[in-house]
């Protein structure tokens, strides 16, 4: 980005004449606006000049097909001049050229749909918001979400995860009608107690870098899935949160939390999962 | 942004033969048939029961690996995490205290001599760095214990969530922890 932005300000600058801006400047957009390189003739005319910045990434590989195979790293060099920034870009990359038989979910591309969310490099976070990081040569390592089971290489089950998330009742639940008939209103301060929840794509990020979730994934809610709980006891149009409490009201549900806050510290969205479950407790303590 | 997505395109599309054989026979696609709304794929899903479902799901665990987890995951938040050093600690403790308190208990009966008395005199005898090793192991986690309780006194009471706040109150726990344990081992 920065290197296309200063090539494109100095061709401003020099006042060039409109054809002869636009080619100059689609030449890198081409480079870093797809996670692969149309063709060589294109890159010969990139702005990072001719020394090719290599990086390899060690990716978890295991294939459903010869299940009894143990799940391996296998490692993929790509010259970081001819790759997007971010790792999903590369992770396209790899797909396309170096091999089609990595497995990955993805779909957005930009941080909304939650679909390419992985290990990297030891912590969770969605790969299209990753980005590769250019100033050191170490390998990055990329594994699936950690502790679910595996589908196939990046992709995890997350069954489990989604009737947890079914379980909460995650929609509006009202026995009285609107007062004017037509919608719930709600004020401008109630509103705002659902900004930081509303936000949450659901991406297991957070519930799986949770080590209690780790070992209590069966019964224990989870980090997301607490703060979608959560989204709905500080929703002012809800009434049944006298049910969603009690629901909550059990050893495992709720109170496996222990504040150890990997949560907040890896969500992708900046979100405060940890935040949330607190406050749930203390609405449980004081209610 | 946009203006170079279309940049993009446009290459592409010059570039590419793929888009040019596509939009050639679009049209004779059209003239062979009427447009089509409906789609067929020759994949088909089945209906099944939730039991059906169950059941297949946890047929497929059974093959599925899990994805690895302690191994990978940060060490500074895996490893160093205050939460289960609050737990380590603590168990160490009142583990500590059965211990003693059986032994004290059974001491007549075995002969040992567990009082006050004879433990400081064995204690004094010890040279200086191994009775301060011996307080310090005894000093950190009692430290530890009591600045990272009063942090999860705050997190309970819904304070210090902010990112940077987790990361830095972590970092100073484990510090004031080992000075203060130091201090009490060797200056008290």
């Amino acid at each position: 980005m920065a290197a296309l932005r200063s090539s494109a300000s100095v061709m401003l600058g020099a006042a060039v004449s409109r054809p002869a801006l636009r080619s100059a400047a689609a030449a890198p957009a081409a480079v870093r606006g797809m996670a692969q390189l149309a063709n060589g003739a294109q890159h010969s005319t990139t702005a990072s000049g001719d020394q090719p910045r290599l990086k390899t990434f060690q990716i978890y590989r295991w294939n459903p097909d010869t299940p009894t195979e143990k799940p391996r790293m296998q490692s993929y060099t790509l010259d970081l001049n001819k790759t997007g920034p971010m790792v999903l870009d590369a992770l396209i990359r790899i797909k396309n050229e170096l091999d089609p038989t990595l497995t990955f979910r993805r779909s957005c591309r930009e941080g909304i749909c939650g679909s390419c969310a992985m290990n990297i490099n030891g912590t969770n976070t969605l790969a299209c918001l990753c980005r590769i990081p250019a100033e050191s040569n170490a390998e990055m390592k990329i594994y699936p979400l950690p502790h679910t089971y595996v589908v196939k290489d990046l992709v995890p089950d997350l069954t489990q995860f989604y009737k947890q998330y079914k379980s909460i009742k995650p929609y509006l639940q009202r026995d009285t009608p609107a007062e004017d008939g037509k919608e719930y209103r709600q004020s401008k301060a109630d509103r705002k107690k659902l900004d930081g929840l509303y936000e949450c794509i659901l991406c297991a990020c957070c519930s799986t870098s949770c080590p209690s979730y780790w070992w209590n994934s069966e019964e224990y809610l989870g980090p997301a899935i607490l703060l979608q709980s959560y989204r709905w006891l500080a929703d002012s149009r809800d009434e049944k949160k006298a049910e969603r409490k009690d629901a909550l009201n059990n050893s495992m549900s709720l109170y496996r939390c222990h504040t150890i806050l990997n949560c907040t510290r890896t969500c992708p969205k900046g979100l405060n999962p940890g935040l949330a479950i607190a406050q749930i407790k203390k609405e449980m303590a004081f209610s | 942004m946009i203006t170079q997505r279309a940049g993009t395109t446009a290459l592409r599309r010059v570039a590419g033969k793929s888009n040019g054989f596509f939009t050639t026979n679009v049209a004779k696609l059209a003239l062979a048939q009427p447009l089509s709304t409906t789609q067929t794929r020759p994949v088909a899903t089945q209906k099944m029961t939730f039991a059906d479902e169950t059941e297949l799901l946890a047929k497929q665990r059974l093959n599925r690996p899990v994805s690895p987890h302690l191994a990978i995951y940060d060490k500074q938040q895996t490893w160093f995490g205050g939460s289960i050093w609050q737990r380590i600690t603590g168990s160490a403790f009142s583990g500590g205290m059965y211990i003693f308190a059986t032994a004290y208990l059974v001491a007549p009966l075995m002969g040992w001599h567990l009082e006050s008395a004879s433990l400081a005199a064995s204690f004094g005898a010890l040279p200086l760095a191994v009775k301060g090793g011996l307080k310090f192991l005894a000093a950190w986690p009692f430290t530890f214990h009591a600045f990272n309780g009063v942090r999860h006194i705050l997190f309970d009471i819904g304070v210090g969530f902010k990112r940077q706040t987790v990361v830095k109150t972590g970092w100073y726990i484990w510090g004031a922890s080992l000075v203060s344990g130091l201090y009490l081992a060797f200056f008290f």
